[in-house]
């Protein structure tokens, strides 16, 4: 694909991903505070010349449109989420790196083992539809979209932890050790099924094509045929699945940490939630907008390179 | 029955399918008497009709897309497996709680006293539940039946996931009707905000939503919740709808209504979102477990449904904290909620099937 495109394509896409990151901030600045009550309200209550005190170091006496100029400006201009309000002394971006290594380590080895089992389990189910054991990857792949992860990792915990004493059942030490085999299986079932779903349907729906027909015909081993030429076009949904897929890991990251007591992203983001730790929130979610977005914009791009059709 | 009276159901059970091949827009009905064109609801929806050959003078009976879409779903035993066990569960949980009063007077929040809580229970058994027949699925903490909190659980996941999914039909189905109708400029700024709000950690702002406007009422939250749950659920439905629209909108029954004189509003409602139903319900149908799913979700981390109010979600999250003691307060409403999921997801797959024999693999 010719580069200027490409460089044309990904400046358009920022142009829209910026203002996009600007409106999630901004959505989330007013329901934060729009909605009654403050953080000081929940919590315990502190001598009202304390409370003053407070909030004219956090800058929450101004008025509302000086608060919000304040937070937009120091994300705009140093990426600067502000001082959390539960932690005393601690700026919301040291709270992001320090969780955030965790939920990623947990994130991204649950999905490559999705990918890795997912796509095997889908393409094996697509070489033989229809077949017993087609209904049996489709049945188990169903049913991994229905059943919760909150209802999945306990479970787990219970055979694997509390019956037959292989694994530990919580906590964080590190990323190579055994604690973190459950919560990875946890966050990674419902992506193995629906990536084993989308890889069987696109497979399908390209051992049916006439490229295929030709590979076919020509002689290539069936082997050659699948791996050469028929898994290129049948991952496409795969590949446009990681955004969405990304969304998911983050929503399920959250259950995963509190099931596993993970002091990862997400269960920062639930105390957060709970304690009201206004700027806690809105960096958290800020920060996950601009992921989100950031990996859309790459599965965009890798999409032109695995389908020559698709122009930009 | 006069012979040429519209098709009811049931009546044509020895007549050749498939008049309209599918896939292709209902053609407007023949009718014998001319005159005004009446665009009923069902007419355009169905797109069944009575063709009455010129020549031949017999009636012909057309075969209509939901009848075949019906048939075909009837021939998928996990749809239909699946569409029979919501029917039941959906049952269980209306009338469920009522028939276990009737029968051994236990209600799902009876608490019964401490005494009688220790005068129940076997030495051998755990000190909180157990299984007998008047406790088949075991207590939970408190000594409150679990099968009928299951069951009562159901009736709020279960409308939780219906009117959500309502919300998002309404708001996703006017959205991308007016979008795809209108086209043009109004099209493209109504479908880049969908695009942008389609890459926002959705369920993360609902988080947010609800403890930042956590209600002080269990109703007032349950009623946060459908808001939150329609108002972030309509955006693939506008999508899938839009494209629908703009494939019929050129056709020349829209053609024939614009001019007759008929409004912009009127055609869009009452014309061509009739002619959508077919993908709309499929989707509608895989909306209601994701819904059921997110609010469970949310219910397990505390920002869903309140007590004194359950779900299966609040049932699962309180379950999940005895596992190691009391299994079986996970795994019956984790159960009910998973099997629930797992027959409404095949009943929407079936669906899709039905509707789009394309699809079919």
């Amino acid at each position: 694909m010719p580069v200027l495109l490409m460089l044309r394509f990904i400046i358009k896409r920022l142009l829209i991903t910026i203002p996009t990151i600007l409106v999630v901030i901004t959505i989330t600045w007013g329901l934060v505070r729009l909605a009654p009550g403050n953080f000081y309200t929940g919590n315990k209550k502190l001598p009202p010349a304390i409370e003053q005190n407070i909030r004219e170091k956090y800058g929450l006496d101004k008025p509302w449109y000086e608060q919000y100029r304040r937070t937009m400006w120091g994300i705009l201009r140093h990426l600067d989420f502000g001082t959390s309000l539960t932690y005393p002394g601690q700026s919301v971006n040291a709270i992001i790196a320090r969780s955030l290594p965790i939920s990623a380590t947990v994130g991204l080895l649950a999905y490559l083992l999705a990918l890795m089992v997912g796509i095997t389990i889908g393409a094996s189910a697509a070489i033989k539809p229809n077949s017993r054991w087609d209904y049996g990857a489709m049945g188990l792949a169903m049913l991994g979209i229905s059943i919760p992860n909150f209802v999945l990792g306990p479970i787990l915990v219970l055979v694997f932890s509390l019956t037959l004493y292989w694994l530990p059942p919580s906590r964080w030490e590190g990323f190579p050790s055994r604690n973190i085999i459950l919560p990875v299986i946890t966050l990674a079932a419902i992506y193995t099924a629906y990536i084993a779903r989308l890889t069987r349907a696109g497979l399908l729906e390209v051992l049916r094509s006439d490229y295929i027909r030709t590979a076919r015909a020509k002689g290539l081993s069936e082997r050659q045929v699948l791996f050469r030429h028929a898994l290129r076009g049948g991952l496409m949904p795969v590949v446009s699945y990681t955004g969405p897929a990304l969304a998911f890991l983050l929503t399920g990251t959250v259950v995963v940490e509190r099931i596993f007591i993970l002091p990862g992203l997400g269960n920062y983001f639930l105390q957060a939630s709970l304690n009201r730790d206004e700027p806690l929130i809105i960096g958290i979610v800020a920060f996950i907008a601009i992921i989100l977005l950031l990996m859309n914009l790459l599965v965009d791009i890798a999409y032109g390179y695995l389908d020559p059709r698709i122009r930009y | 029955m006069k012979p040429d009276s519209p098709n009811k159901p049931g009546d044509q059970e020895n007549v050749e399918p498939a008049i309209t091949p599918l896939g292709t827009p209902p053609a407007p009905p023949i009718r014998p008497r001319t005159g005004d064109i009446i665009h009923t609801t069902s007419e355009l929806a169905v797109g069944e009709g009575d063709v009455r050959s010129a020549e031949l003078g017999e009636v012909v009976r057309g075969t209509s897309l939901w009848r075949d879409a019906w048939r075909r779903l009837l021939k998928n035993k996990l749809a239909v497996l699946g569409l029979a066990f919501v029917f039941l569960i959906t049952i269980a949980a209306v009338i469920g709680p009522a028939v276990i009063r009737r029968v051994n007077g236990i209600t799902p929040d009876y608490i019964p006293s401490d005494a009688a809580l220790i005068k129940s229970f076997p030495p051998f058994r755990a000190p909180d539940g157990s299984f007998s027949a008047t406790h088949p699925m075991g207590t939970d903490n408190q000594g409150r039946d679990l099968l009928a909190r299951t069951l009562q659980g159901g009736q709020i996941s279960l409308m939780v996931g219906i009117i959500a999914t309502l919300m998002s039909l309404i708001i996703g189905v006017s959205y991308g009707a007016i979008a795809g109708y209108l086209g043009g400029r109004t099209d493209s700024i109504m479908m880049r905000l969908v695009d942008v709000l389609y890459s926002l950690p959705y369920i993360i702002i609902v988080i947010v939503l609800l403890s930042m406007f956590k209600k002080q009422t269990a109703q007032g939250q349950l009623i946060l919740l459908f808001v939150a749950l329609g108002s972030v659920s309509w955006l693939t439905m506008a999508r899938i709808v839009r494209g629908q629209v703009l494939s019929l909108k050129n056709q020349e029954f829209v053609l024939a209504a614009r001019a007759t004189g008929v409004s912009t509003t009127r055609i869009i409602f009452r014309h061509i979102v009739p002619n959508t139903l077919g993908p709309v319900i499929v989707y509608a149908t895989l909306t209601i477990p994701a819904v059921m799913l997110s609010e469970a979700f949310l219910s397990f981390l505390g920002f869903g449904v309140q007590a004194p109010l359950a779900s299966w979600g609040t049932l699962a999250a309180d379950g999940s904290q005895t596992i190691g003691i009391y299994p079986w307060q996970l795994i019956g409403p984790g159960l009910a909620m998973g099997l629930t999921l797992f027959s409404l997801n095949f009943v929407g797959d079936g669906l899709r099937d039905a509707f789009d024999p394309q699809m079919r693999k």
